[in-house]
């Protein structure tokens, strides 16, 4: 019992607080970085966002294919080359296609700085797509595909973005489908790269071992040849379906479940709210309600969870849970009800407590590398969250009171509206009609 | 370049037993957009193949102290943020287990989270969360690991309440017949919806004739459904004891007061007589096996071939897990490397092409090899290049510039290894639980820079020999498995 009350002791005191300096680097010629200078190691790491991802495409997957292709050549060096330098260089860098954004990452010894930047450079402003690279990363790209659809929890959240989105972008995956993906002409791929990666919207993030004096001019070296903007983006707002079951028959053990609704924008003033509601539902892991009755009380699931994933044109609340067929119905029973109580009585006042110990407590723990912390700097731009956010953002958290979060439950849980996608052989759940 | 990174659907079998690492439970990441659990345990698995890169002299630089009870405690400080990650690892994993008790170490792992006098079942990750942290475990073959990664000033309650749980489990039997359901639902996930696992965990259990590195960690169906608390129970008392573990403390601390923390809460527990781990021994093979698993559910086939390796404990010759780990940085270490220029490059055969090789392994470990078809191309004609490719080498041999590039590229990743905490105490935590010990870790970057081109080639063609392999075909249902 002595031990117990020490735990109880411990549980009061105080999170502690965490700095880190976030600088703003303007270069000369007027591109702006944030910064976050560390030392200790002589590694630095850089994080890019361009505007317009796969959302503004002419053809589902080229983008995703453009980002493939922007380290497979560029400027006097072909594919192996370019390649070659990086691996001899030990220099990470690559890019990556997101639904409203283009990312860039790289990653390189301080040593060996200037050359990662300048390769940087080429291969954004003057990448290649030549033939023998293009063939090759099509190639993989339609295996990957391929890949995909013997993957239950790909398919299932593809139908689901598909059902959920309609004639929206973000309804098609971002890799594209196999037709489309064969139908990519290099001549688009060029246009895409000339048209959208530009100045306009661009965001930097920099962590470790270089200082403001250092990163300026770089950042002009770097991307000042890029045109200054980019075509406007005209990209929708997007509605969700509802209220729908869709099974998928597929001849496995296990069903994978994908359940959905309209969530909320990052930029809605009720985020924070719906955040530590769905952290109390089924974000905390092993402290959320879905996880202590699905697994924990009945040991239905391995994993079952819900997420707030906020894009620019539409906010989703998604969750999933696998389990053998004969336990479906049961299972998405029990989380309709977990929904249902959630959007009826909201949370408890310990559980409201302790989702904010939790939110505010853990965040230094995901920025454990400067890779990490690169993404942090580029999230807080790109979302608007200003540049003392790390500062203010347990507050933020802190701040969020009872009736804020029965409000974000009763806005967002809708326990007869859900849209679910179910692959496998599920007992007793059909299709909606 | 295209990265595969979801192991999972990624035709890179999981390197065998040793990085095939078992979550056994789940946490969520919490970043400003929360992810799915799903995504952790891949990330994590992921992990265990890119750390088989340990640190050279003067990175981790670990302080390490034994208590009188035999728990060894390691400490190394990293002072980025004002965190820490809290492991505790036992000897003993999968390969320890009974005959006809497969899966009874992975499972006693999720039972460790229900409970002990003081602290009621479930409530064990509850109150880290509590103190904003994360919790969670996992088991491979060679060890079991517990952590949680808190901020620094909840050490002393992390390490009360993992101390605690050491030697004080409790089950009840609801709780165990509910879990046991749960490893039921995680074998499914990951092995049984999965012909590419289904395949994978067959191939080693082919590779080892005898030696329990052949049973899966999650254990087989019809044994895992078998298990039962006195099964765990039994397990728990034989194995979980101050002087069977090994304390990895990483973050924002100093040494010493990890160190008397450690006294105060570990230094107290009882040490247990520990039974050797005496493996069933692996006989000399003569022979080589293949295995054709053709599914319905498989869209995308492929192709793996496995060797018994040396590991560095088992190595008779200690300049072999070196000279391994620089063939496959040769073989695979990026878009230049020996087979993604040949087969994927220039050939123009597959749409991924690998090899791997992990050190950390108490018995012998594996060296193995994995390509997937492009589009059009057949099974028949991917497989005779890859075999072409492995025959060359073993004919002509790699050149002393490639070895030099690889050792470069080897060495680099020792200061990318630095950047994160969590490498630092996984990395550390692997090594001392598969026979190795923190000066071997310490040393390896000059292990790395003494081998030579002739040391590799010489290894090569002692390693990668067909009587000690196994070859696995992946296929759709209506494609015929051909020799």
């Amino acid at each position: 019992m002595i031990r117990r009350l020490v735990f109880a002791l411990l549980l009061t005191l105080p999170l502690p607080a965490w700095a880190v300096t976030v600088e703003k680097v303007t270069s000369p010629g007027g591109i702006e970085a944030w910064l976050v200078q560390d030392h200790a190691n002589p590694i630095i790491a850089m994080e890019v966002a361009f505007a317009g991802g796969a959302a503004v495409e002419t053809k589902p997957g080229l983008v995703n294919m453009m980002a493939s292709l922007l380290d497979e050549g560029a400027g006097p060096y072909d594919s192996q080359s370019f390649q070659g330098k990086l691996e001899d260089l030990s220099i990470g860098l690559s890019f990556h296609a997101g639904r409203d954004d283009l990312r860039g990452s790289l990653k390189t010894l301080t040593d060996n700085r200037d050359t990662a930047f300048e390769l940087f450079r080429l291969a954004l402003t003057q990448p290649r797509f030549d033939k023998e690279p293009t063939e090759r990363i099509r190639g993989q790209i339609l295996a990957g595909l391929t890949r995909e659809l013997q993957n239950p929890n790909s398919v299932a959240s593809r139908l689901w973005n598909k059902a959920a989105f309609g004639a929206h972008p973000y309804a098609r995956p971002v890799n594209g489908a196999p037709d489309t993906v064969k139908a990519i002409k290099t001549a688009e791929l060029k246009a895409h790269a000339k048209t959208w990666l530009s100045r306009q919207g661009l965001i930097v993030g920099i962590v470790g071992d270089i200082t403001p004096e250092q990163l300026a001019p770089l950042l002009d070296q770097t991307f000042g040849a890029l045109p200054a903007s980019h075509p406007a983006i005209k990209v929708s707002e997007a509605t969700i379906a509802t209220g729908k079951t869709i099974v998928e028959q597929r001849d496995i053990p296990q069903s994978v479940a994908v359940f959905g609704a309209p969530g909320i924008k990052r930029d809605d003033s009720n985020w924070f709210p719906a955040y530590v509601m769905n952290y109390i539902l089924g974000g905390g892991g092993f402290s959320s309600r879905l996880t202590e009755e699905v697994r924990e009380k009945r040991g239905l699931a391995y994993s079952v969870y819900s997420y707030l994933l906020p894009m620019d044109h539409a906010g989703v609340l998604v969750g999933g849970v696998a389990t053998q067929n004969a336990r479906v119905k049961q299972s998405l029973d029990l989380i309709r009800q977990e929904l249902r109580r959630m959007a009826d009585a909201g949370p408890s006042e310990t559980e409201l407590a302790d989702a904010k110990t939790y939110l505010t407590g853990s965040f230094p723990l995901s920025l454990d590398s400067t890779a990490a912390i690169a993404n942090l700097l580029v999230v807080m731009q790109s979302d608007k969250l200003g540049i003392d956010y790390l500062q203010r953002r347990n507050a933020l958290i802190a701040a969020v009171d009872m009736d804020q979060v029965k409000t974000a439950a009763k806005r967002l849980l809708d326990a007869d509206n859900l849209l679910v996608v179910i692959v496998g052989k599920p007992e007793g759940v059909t299709s909606s009609p | 370049m295209i990265r595969i990174t979801n192991c999972l659907g990624s035709d890179r079998p999981l390197a065998g037993h040793r990085p095939y690492a078992y979550i056994g439970k789940t946490v969520t990441n919490e970043s400003e957009h929360d992810m799915r659990m799903w995504r952790d345990w891949a990330a994590m698995a992921a992990l265990a193949i890119t750390v088989a890169l340990p640190a050279q002299a003067q990175v981790f630089n670990p302080v390490t102290k034994t208590l009188s009870n035999g728990l060894e405690v390691v400490v190394v400080e990293n002072h980025r943020a004002p965190i820490v990650s809290h492991m505790v690892w036992y000897r003993v994993g999968a390969a320890d287990e009974t005959a006809g008790k497969s899966g009874i170490a992975h499972f006693l792992e999720h039972l460790m989270f229900k409970g002990t006098p003081e602290i009621p079942p479930g409530e064990f990750s509850k109150i880290v969360a509590r103190n904003g942290g994360r919790d969670n475990a996992f088991t491979a073959s060679d060890y079991t690991a517990y952590f949680q990664n808190i901020a620094a000033d909840r050490l002393e309650l992390v390490m009360k309440l993992e101390a605690d749980r050491m030697r004080n489990l409790t089950l009840a039997e609801n709780d165990v017949t509910s879990e046991l359901e749960v490893v039921k639902e995680e074998r499914r996930s990951r092995t049984d919806n999965d012909p590419a696992a289904l395949l994978q965990e067959r191939l080693e259990a082919a590779l080892f004739l005898n030696h329990p590195y052949r049973r899966p960690v999650i254990g087989w169906p019809g044994e895992l459904a078998g298990l039962s608390r006195t099964d765990a129970l039994d397990f728990y008392k034989r194995w979980y004891a101050p002087n069977n573990a090994i304390l990895v403390v990483a973050g924002d601390v100093d040494p010493a007061k990890v160190i008397a923390l450690a006294e105060t809460y570990y230094g107290p527990l009882k040490p247990e007589h520990l039974p050797p781990r005496i493996r069933a021994s692996e006989p000399p093979q003569a022979g080589a096996r293949q295995i054709t698993l053709a599914d319905p559910r498989v869209k995308q086939p492929s192709w793996t071939r496995l060797y018994v390796a040396p590991s560095q404990h088992s190595a008779v010759d200690k300049t072999q897990p070196q000279a391994l780990e620089v063939l496959a940085e040769v073989l695979s270490g990026g878009a230049t490397s020996r087979l993604y220029k040949a087969l994927v490059v220039d050939q123009g055969l597959a749409a991924s092409a690998h090899a791997w090789y992990d050190a950390g392994a108490l018995d012998q470990t594996t060296f193995g090899f994995a390509a997937s078809p492009r589009p059009g191309i057949s099974m028949d004609k991917l497989q005779a290049a890859m075999k072409a490719e492995i025959a060359l080498l073993l004919k002509t041999g790699i050149s002393e510039d490639e070895v030099r590039r690889a050792k470069t590229r080897l060495k680099a990743e020792v200061v990318y290894a630095r950047d994160s905490l969590h490498t630092a105490a996984r990395v550390l935590g692997e090594a001392l639980t598969t026979g190795q010990s923190v000066a071997d870790v310490e040393d390896w970057p000059n292990r790395i820079a003494a081998i030579t081109a002739d040391q590799v080639n010489a290894t090569a063609r002692a390693v990668l020999s067909d009587n000690a392999s196994v070859t696995g075909l992946l296929l759709p249902a209506a494609q015929e498995a051909r020799q």
